[in-house]
């Protein structure tokens, strides 16, 4: 069961953030949120949202992403039946790896680490720190020894698990299935 | 047949006449005469707890409506999609993601996991974002019965359209034109007014009877726009001499305000109408309006400011500091332009029930005409003004820290959010130097923990590290 005042709501923020009211969001759209413009990493959370060669986001891509934020409700038995889950601990991480794996090549190398330090920390430190760290994180991380961090590298080194959002109401939040099957039926009842 | 229609014409015109003459009696016994002579007749409480109680009984149609459906009937998120949790520091969050089973020792200087924390709060902003909250309409709790709120209420059923009919008839067809006609009346009588008493030779003369005439005008100001306004803390009201702010949510602040004791206002010189009106209020009493080349130079609006303040005689200068206007659910950063000048603050803080009409001017939607239009065609305007007791700028303490302890007594007194965000952000971008900002706290964190590991290494070793 999925809280259909929630997808408004969500469908009520998409729409909003569509000022020229196409009907799918662009990255410049994104770009309008101020938050989003001050958190370091901004434009690389905005290209998460957009494949490499797409430049449209539409509706159920948009809330399909979302979905990955909701936290790892009560009943733990079916998410474990489930690993694929967008919400599922290995979904949310495989978002986190995403944000330095840039190339998409599935290994983040050390010079995409860099990156993000830079992003992260700007002219704060020196390029030297910068590298230090760096070398120190694919290191301590790196156990294959092939100088770059594979995802399940990466799945060893978050132990914890990843916070979610969470939404207002105790209510469930959406799974790509329930989109595709109730997708029609509630655009029609929203126009 | 013909005759028929003859005196049936007749009767419709005698009607006509006989309507028209009750409504005007009723209008200049009721309302002009009051208005002029600052007499209260007290219909106003009874209309808006005959409000209160239609909008109570709405709600719970809906409520029965929605469970005869089968339907759940939910309420609109007023406090947005996702729930609040504690504002923790950057240094905190950034705990609570890193293991806490990790030893200090091999504990990893950088964790790969601290882009999380960053993406986190990317992602809070996109679902939901405070700026873009501020500058957009307020959402209501239950349903007002205006056309503008009816989206978000799905479950009318009969007897709500058709109160909610009653209700266009009422506002559109009574309220409307009798605000219209009472706007029309008080501005031409101030207009004339005014100029009247600026002729007078003796100026002590002039000054009591231009302050008399202005409270006239915008007492018939706030008759027109039926404006129910609760004052509280009477006795910390501006003084002559000082500088009074306020939060800003409409321009129809400056009415509000100003039914109460008169102020010198500050702002640019405008055309037409409002050009006429402006230069028939300098004419009974001081106002300070800029020509648009002078607004530019803020040296010289600083001194007509505090020539202005330092005369004790003069009213107190009414000031905006935000610069635009907000949605009456937050306040903005404060400009310090008008905390420099020195003299006595006066905080005023104005909150709106936006059950009975929202008066929030969301200026990229619409004109000043239709939001005027938009406030004249709902329920009424229903605020509260709280005076709060006057400031000044403490030793050692600067103009933008002095500006942010009026705002936050401010906020605190109104109930409403302190935000840090600046008002100009409405049409502008974010300036990088945020962004430097939650990059430096991000570094503060790994150098600090960098330094505290290089210790341990140095304490281990026993060898100085060379930095």
């Amino acid at each position: 069961p999925v809280s259909a005042a929630h997808l408004l709501r969500l469908h009520e923020r998409f729409d909003f953030l569509d000022k020229d009211g196409r009907g799918h969001l662009r990255p410049e759209d994104f770009e309008e949120i101020r938050e989003l413009t001050e958190n370091p990493i901004g434009g690389r959370i905005i290209a998460a949202f957009f494949p490499p060669e797409k430049e449209r986001l539409d509706f159920p891509s948009f809330v399909r992403i979302l979905a990955h934020f909701r936290p790892i409700g009560k009943n733990r038995s079916r998410d474990r039946a489930q690993p694929e889950q967008a919400n599922s601990r290995t979904g949310k991480l495989k978002f986190a790896f995403e944000l330095y794996d840039q190339d998409r090549d599935g290994k983040i190398s050390r010079e995409e680490l860099l990156q993000v330090l830079r992003a992260m920390l700007g002219l704060q430190v020196t390029e030297e720190q910068l590298r230090s760290i760096a070398e120190r994180a694919v290191q301590e991380a790196d156990i294959d020894g092939d100088g770059a961090i594979s995802f399940d590298e990466f799945k060893k080194v978050k132990k914890k698990e990843p916070q979610g959002l969470k939404p207002a109401e105790k209510t469930n939040f959406c799974h790509v299935w329930f989109l595709r099957s109730h997708w029609r039926k509630w655009t029609w009842s929203t126009r | 047949m013909l005759q028929f229609a003859q005196s049936a014409c007749n009767l419709l015109c005698r009607c006509l006449g006989i309507t028209f003459v009750v409504w005007f009696t009723i209008l200049f016994v009721i309302i002009i005469v009051p208005a002029v002579l600052e007499v209260s007749l007290g219909i106003h409480r009874f209309y808006i707890r005959t409000l209160c109680r239609v909008f109570e009984w709405a709600t719970l149609q809906m409520e029965l409506s929605a469970k005869q459906k089968n339907r759940q009937f939910s309420k609109p998120h007023t406090k947005g999609i996702l729930a609040k949790s504690k504002p923790l520091s950057v240094q905190e969050n950034m705990q609570e993601l890193r293991s806490s089973a990790h030893s200090r020792r091999s504990e990893p200087q950088f964790d790969m996991g601290d882009v999380i924390y960053f993406c986190r709060k990317g992602v809070e902003s996109i679902m939901d974002d405070e700026v873009t909250k501020s500058f957009s309409a307020q959402e209501l709790e239950s349903w007002n019965l205006l056309t503008r709120s009816i989206r978000r209420f799905p479950h009318r059923g009969l007897r709500l359209t058709f109160l909610w009919g009653l209700g266009v008839l009422i506002r559109y067809g009574i309220l409307l034109p009798l605000r219209v006609l009472l706007a029309v009346t008080g501005i031409f009588l101030f207009v004339i007014l005014s100029t009247s008493v600026g002729f007078l030779p003796n100026s002590k003369l002039r000054f009591f009877l231009g302050e008399k005439v202005h409270l006239m005008g915008y007492r018939f100001c706030v008759k027109s726009l039926t404006a129910f306004i609760t004052y509280h803390n009477s006795e910390n009201r501006p003084k002559n001499g000082s500088i009074c702010v306020a939060n800003h949510t409409t321009p129809l602040d400056v009415i509000i305000l100003a039914n109460d004791r008169c102020y010198s206002l500050v702002g640019q010189v405008h055309r037409g109408l409002l050009g006429m009106i402006q230069r028939a209020m300098v004419k009974s009493s001081p106002h300070i309006w800029f020509e648009r080349a002078e607004v530019k130079d803020r040296h010289l609006v600083a001194k007509r400011l505090c020539d202005h303040a330092a005369d004790k005689t003069k009213q107190p200068i009414l000031i905006f500091p935000e610069g635009t206007c907000v949605n009456n659910t937050s306040v903005m950063m404060f400009k310090k332009g008008s905390f420099e000048i020195g003299c006595t603050i006066f905080p005023v803080a104005i909150k709106y029930d936006f059950r009975f009409g929202d008066a929030y001017w969301n200026s990229s939607k619409f004109g000043l005409v239709h939001h005027l239009l938009r406030i004249m065609s709902s329920w009424g305007l229903v605020c509260s003004v709280w005076y709060l007791p006057p400031m000044n700028r403490e030793e050692g303490e600067d103009a933008v820290q002095f500006a942010k302890r009026v705002k936050a007594a401010l906020a605190a007194q109104a109930g409403l959010a302190d935000l840090t965000w600046d008002g100009g952000l409405k049409r502008t971008k974010v300036k990088d130097i945020f962004k430097e900002e939650q990059q430096r706290l991000y570094s503060e964190i790994l150098l600090r923990d960098h330094q505290t590991q290089k210790q341990e290494k140095c304490f281990e070793d026993g060898t100085p590290e060379e930095d």
